[in-house]
């Protein structure tokens, strides 16, 4: 799929001929996301179509209480420092963000007035700057007005580098913020920025009040009272935090939607596991909504079978890979291995990269492992089946790499072992400790053997495996072996930052203390080069067809390996109905939750 | 006695001392970091994370973060956990209440059922009575709390819904309501953690009562024909205690540990779940804080073990 394509399916939906959402399907099976399919469409006149979010409570409150189940605990509820989706789900109670992005990639208006755009005249044709005009008459849990000054406050709180917030990376790219009038706000950025709807928008647009933050900007933040105790402008109002354990909160009476929310008081529960938080949802019911089930799918049917509940998976970008080292572990070269300087003894030859990729049974691994939470794919970003993408296929064939292997002149030797030139093929494959993974490993070393190709299982504990500590070398950016497998998150809408794992600035490296984030070493100057352009590239058409070509590239060479689109997995208990989107947070919409009954 | 409890609380100093500096050094020493999370999070840029462990002193050298921690610590200052950023005092104070309910209730049930019954049974050892009592305290502590704590959840829960299986500290029913509401919620975590360790006091008392009850003074008081319950209780009972003192106070602290694994199974917020979770998320100052309040308890309970030796046998002074 290149620019042309994409704008004849453009003019496809403009026509009428195709639907909104199959186009966005249909991008998505080409490795974009949906909220990039929305821009697009957007841009070339075609409206955020944002539905009407499904809700029918004609009066606010008289739903009792909503009971919501988070095994991972929530830990504090400051969205700047949020530590995870747990914490930024638990923020989403009480703070909002300007807009939030729905499942089909539209911008739905939340504290904005209106989504900007070209039409309207506050986006700009230089993509320097974007006006965003508030909704009026929004009031802060203790009735202080919502204005342009505590948008503005927002970006100078998290850009100051003494607060440390975890958000700053939506709101660097901005150079000033400026108020035009009290409900509107004008953001000029440091250069033309395609992904204008970052800063303030979705999990880490959360806007907290001036009034009661101005004082701890910077090296103070962590003193703030309003840290615990929040006052936002969303549907429910504080009422108790036990850190780790529970949230209390009641139904806001001033809320600024109309007939909303539902629910009377809401109770967040935290702590135990997976496992018994879909059990109490799904099969006994004690709970209304039980977050991120990372449970296998065989344990989830069963549960369901208790009739309590269903299972609710919505796509998101997340991506489980496996990538090969592109430089040598096993060599020491100043003071480091997997150095740029090594090349891997037997990855460079394409053969053998192309036999690993068709010796990995993705089939298998959805079949028997994910489920339904999650799809085989041959893509790096994502790919649901009906569309794929023809470029880029799986197939799991053993004879077929044997065969390549063969006629690139990797021969069995005596122990059954392939070698060339006296290196046999042995490679010691790493992960982290997860029952699902260890069961994909052991399948992949299955068909290994049976290509001639030995493989060595090693598994890291997880907080090991996945921390940024610079001393140990069995963190995963070390990658001091020949594979490993890991889930990358895409927590953005937008790829830009999810793509620049590949680039060449960003190899991780003793220089940068393991902190870069291209961890397979991949180097490839056409991708920088496309890169760059990317980022840069105001049209959104154009842009997405550079993304394709990103993928395609990475994706081609067959150092990274996908092998299976995570979804999300929640856990709703029957009648009610919660609008989902895997590109905001499950609790962007709460204020629109209701029970049916 | 005054004199004796003062120098045995100057004694604890040095080793609570020693006990903090070997726990600093391992968790110093031990893999991970609280910002992993935050790793690979690709929207979070690097100098975050830097600027983080900077802010917290984590790059510090660990014999100047001891010491800090140690200057903190005798101020009062526990210091602040770097997952929630509130102080790790504050986050014990909120855990206590539901560990002293549970755990203590549970106690409480162990003592109420080992008693008697290792009495009973050792009255006469090898009767029906005792091979019973036997055979369940073996079948007891044979198994293990998240066993049985998941066993009562799929009888009791799942398949009977008469019980809720996730513990709240945040009940909202007032009145008698409440107090029913905590009563069903701590049924099974009280019901686990008290027959595991009923089952191994019943144990030691048995054998504690079989030791002393055949001793002379035991006869002589039933020969001047004291009433039966009169030599049990004030004869036997008394000194078969003190053996099993000893292992209840000692037992105290592992209790603690043993309820890390119940309060994690009915996501009781307590100070074993706690502890959990902070060594998930590589959270070193509560990490630090609540094995230190382990250590301390240990010390402690072993002093209050010394002083009821002397309640109990008058022979044994304080010296």
């Amino acid at each position: 799929m290149n620019e042309r394509d994409l704008r004849n399916q453009i003019a496809d939906v403009k026509a009428g001929r195709l639907s909104r959402r199959e186009f966005v399907q249909r991008m998505i099976a080409v490795g974009l996301t949906a909220p990039m399919a929305g821009t697009m469409l957007a841009h070339s006149g075609v409206a955020f179509a944002a539905d009407a979010m499904d809700y029918k409570p004609t009066k606010a409150g008289g739903g009792g209480p909503l009971k919501l189940l988070f095994w991972q605990a929530p830990t504090l509820l400051n969205p700047h420092f949020a530590n995870g989706t747990k914490d930024q789900e638990a923020c989403r109670l009480f703070y909002e963000p300007l807009a939030g992005w729905d499942a089909d990639g539209n911008l739905v208006p939340i504290l904005a007035a209106e989504i900007p755009s070209k039409e309207n005249g506050s986006l700009a044709a230089d993509g320097l700057s974007v006006t965003w005009k508030l909704k009026q008459g929004v009031k802060w849990h203790d009735g202080k007005p919502f204005t342009a000054d505590d948008v503005i406050f927002n970006w100078e709180y998290s850009v100051n580098p003494d607060t440390a917030a975890v958000s700053v990376g939506s709101y660097r790219g901005i150079k000033s913020a400026e108020k035009i009038d009290d409900h509107t706000v004008k953001l000029t950025f440091k250069q033309p920025t395609p992904f204008w709807a970052d800063p303030f928008v979705a999990a880490y647009g959360l806007v907290i009040p001036k009034h009661l933050f101005a004082d701890y900007i910077g090296g103070k933040s962590r003193e703030a009272p309003a840290n615990l105790k929040p006052v936002g402008t969303g549907p429910y109002t504080y009422v108790d935090f036990k850190p780790g354990d529970s949230i209390a909160a009641k139904r806001n009476p001033d809320y600024h939607q109309a007939n909303r929310p539902y629910f009377d008081t809401v109770e967040v529960k935290g702590g135990g596991d997976a496992v018994s938080a879909a059990r109490a949802v799904l099969q006994t019911g004690e709970y209304d909504y039980a977050y991120n089930l990372q449970v296998e799918d065989e344990i989830l049917t069963k549960l369901e079978a208790g009739g309590q509940g269903k299972a609710q998976l919505t796509v998101t970008g997340h991506i489980e890979y496996i990538a090969l080292n592109v430089t040598d572990p096993w060599t020491e070269v100043d003071g480091e291995r997997a150095s740029v300087k090594t090349k891997h003894p037997f990855f460079t030859d394409p053969a053998v990269r192309k036999a690993i990729n068709l010796l990995i049974d993705r089939a298998s691994v959805q079949k028997f492992i994910y489920g339904r939470a999650g799809v085989a794919t041959a893509n790096f970003l994502n790919n649901p089946e009906r569309f794929r993408s023809p470029n880029n296929k799986f197939e799991f064939s053993i004879e077929k790499a044997n065969q390549i292997l063969e006629e690139a002149g990797w021969k069995k030797n005596s122990s059954g072992v392939r070698e060339k030139d006296g290196k046999p093929i042995k490679l010691v494959f790493q992960t982290s400790i997860n029952a699902p993974r260890q069961k994909n490993q052991a399948i992949i070393k299955q068909a290994f053997q049976k290509a001639g190709i030995e493989v060595e299982l090693k598994s890291v504990v997880a907080s090991v495996f996945f921390s940024s500590d610079p001393a140990n070398p069995d963190t995963y950016p070390h990658f001091y072996c020949d594979m490993e497998m890991y889930q990358t998150t895409m927590p953005q809408a937008d790829p830009q930052f999810f793509m620049n794992q590949f680039t060449s600035w960003e190899i991780a490296s003793k220089d940068n203390k393991w902190q870069g984030r291209n961890i397979s070493r991949w180097q490839n100057k056409e991708y920088d080069e496309t890169y760059k352009q990317a980022s840069s590239e105001l049209d959104p058409v154009k842009r997405a067809g550079l993304f394709v070509k990103l993928n395609d590239l990475v994706v081609q060479d067959n150092y990274i390996l996908p092998e299976i689109n995570r979804r999300n997995c929640i856990g709703l208990k029957n009648g009610m109905v919660a609008n989902k989107s895997g590109w905001d947070n499950d609790l962007w919409q709460i204020a629109n939750w209701y029970r049916e009954t | 006695m005054g004199n004796y409890l003062l120098r045995r609380l100057i004694v604890a100093v040095p080793s609570l001392l020693g006990i903090s500096l070997i726990l600093f050094v391992l968790l110093a020493l031990a893999p991970g970091d609280p910002f992993g999370e935050l790793a690979s999070n690709p929207n979070i840029p690097p100098e975050v994370r830097e600027m983080l462990r900077i802010k917290f002193g984590m790059d510090d050298p660990i014999m100047v973060r001891y010491f800090r921690w140690l200057v903190a610590m005798l101020h009062g200052d526990w210091g602040f956990s770097f997952a929630s950023r509130v102080n790790v005092d504050t986050l014990i104070l909120q855990r206590i209440p539901a560990t002293l309910y549970v755990v203590g209730t549970a106690q409480l049930l162990a003592l109420i059922v080992a008693i008697p019954v290792g009495v009973l049974a050792a009255r006469r050892p090898y009767s029906i009575f005792d091979q019973i009592a036997n055979t369940f305290a073996f079948i007891g502590f044979s198994l293990p709390t998240f066993f049985t704590g998941l066993l009562l959840i799929l009888i009791f829960s799942v398949n009977l819904g008469w019980l809720p299986f996730v513990y709240r500290a945040d009940i909202q029913a007032v009145g008698w309501m409440w107090w029913w509401e905590n009563f069903k919620q701590a049924v099974m975590p009280v019901t686990v953690l008290g027959l595991y360790q009923a089952a191994s006091y019943t144990r030691y008392v048995r054998s504690a009562v079989l030791d002393v009850i055949k001793l002379d003074y035991v006869t002589t008081a039933r020969s001047k024909g004291l009433d039966e319950s009169k030599v049990i209780v004030k004869h036997v009972v008394r000194n078969a205690l003190i053996p099993v003192v000893t292992l209840v106070a000692l037992q105290m602290p592992t209790v603690f540990g043993g309820a890390i694994v119940t309060e994690q199974i009915f996501r009781i917020p307590g100070i074993g779940s706690l502890l959990i979770s902070a060594i998930l998320a590589n959270d070193t100052p509560v990490i630090m804080a609540v094995t230190f309040v382990f250590a301390c308890l240990v010390v402690l309970f072993n002093l209050i073990a010394d002083i009821l030796y002397g309640w109990l046998d008058p022979r044994i002074s304080f010296r």
